[in-house]
């Protein structure tokens, strides 16, 4: 992971922009990240590691759906968290900072990547369960596997953790996106719509698609067969 | 993409699949609701489907964020520092 150059070529996001594009969409709950602004603007560095522990593994998740290399995805990351700093006097709060701060790394993450146009709808199209476990009438031929009893065992469900982990990664990048910013981060919808520049119609469809696909691979691998 | 079918319909397994994210999400219409809680009071393999979707999203929400290295740790540490400093030189300047 290298510093980018304190003047970097790349044009700088106007943050003013996003958050007033976004001023309606206020957090739910109150910002827990808000204490923390006052903090970062008088120089504490304490504060500023503090939010990068809290939100660079998901940034880097998120970068990581739109360039080709994890190197690539540190840098992209980097980026945003400077942008983010310069951007940090003009940030009025009308969004949580979380949201500000991810709809920064998605716009560095575009403009950085190839990959995304790669993504085509046809993969947010699939049917959440295999046809194939259905009979002609749409019933089930082969139900789910029961493995949710096991998620009382705490090794069990640290391994299930392990293996949404994994499975995460073959997510197709869009849906990846919005079951890493409400599943983990645990943004609210009006959030993530903000954060991706979705409608709620097309978040739901994502969201639908990822958690399905999530839910397979824990019955492949916990159901009892 | 939700699926339609005409309203005195009762939802079969493979219709009411697609719909739990809208379920769950609250964003089914009163009638779309009705007809889904009805078709799963009277199916195990839905019922048991939707625990499953209830179990997945609690386990991710289990998902542990990677730790930072001490190495990252110092090169945001500096990152901040660089940028207090741009920020000191451009409000005396």
């Amino acid at each position: 992971m290298r510093h980018a150059p304190p003047n970097t070529a790349r044009p700088a996001l106007d943050p003013e922009k996003i958050t007033a594009r976004h001023s309606v969409l206020q957090a739910a709950q109150p910002d827990p990240d808000a204490p923390l602004l006052d903090r970062l603007r008088s120089g504490d560095e304490l504060a500023f590691m503090i939010l990068v522990e809290r939100y660079r593994p998901t940034m880097l998740r998120l970068a990581a759906g739109y360039v080709p290399n994890h190197a690539i995805a540190e840098e992209v990351v980097q980026d945003a968290w400077l942008g983010f700093l310069h951007g940090l006097s003009r940030f009025e709060e009308r969004s949580s900072v979380r949201t500000w701060l991810f709809r920064i790394l998605i716009n560095r993450a575009r403009s950085a990547g190839v990959r995304e146009r790669r993504t085509t709808a046809i993969s947010d199209m699939a049917a959440a369960v295999d046809a194939a476990r259905f009979d002609s009438g749409g019933s089930w031929l082969a139900p789910p596997e029961p493995w949710t009893e096991l998620v009382d065992d705490r090794l069990t469900a640290e391994k299930m953790a392990e293996a949404v982990k994994l499975a995460m990664v073959d997510l197709p990048v869009r849906q990846r996106e919005v079951v890493t910013l409400r599943d983990i981060e645990g943004l609210s919808s009006e959030e993530v719509c903000g954060v991706l520049d979705i409608s709620e119609a097309n978040q739901r469809v994502l969201l639908h698609r990822g958690r399905s696909r999530l839910r397979q691979r824990l019955e492949s691998e916990f159901g009892r067969a | 993409m939700r699926m339609r079918w005409p309203a005195r319909h009762s939802l079969v397994c493979q219709q009411a699949v697609e719909l739990v994210t809208d379920y769950l999400e609250d964003a089914l219409s009163r009638a779309d609701r009705r007809r889904f809680e009805k078709h799963l009071a009277n199916c195990r393999g839905c019922t048991e489907y939707l625990v499953q979707i209830r179990a997945t999203i609690a386990i991710t929400g289990r998902v542990t964020p990677d730790d930072l290295t001490d190495e990252m740790r110092t090169e945001f540490a500096d990152l901040y520092r660089h940028w207090q400093h741009e920020r000191d030189l451009g409000e005396r300047g």
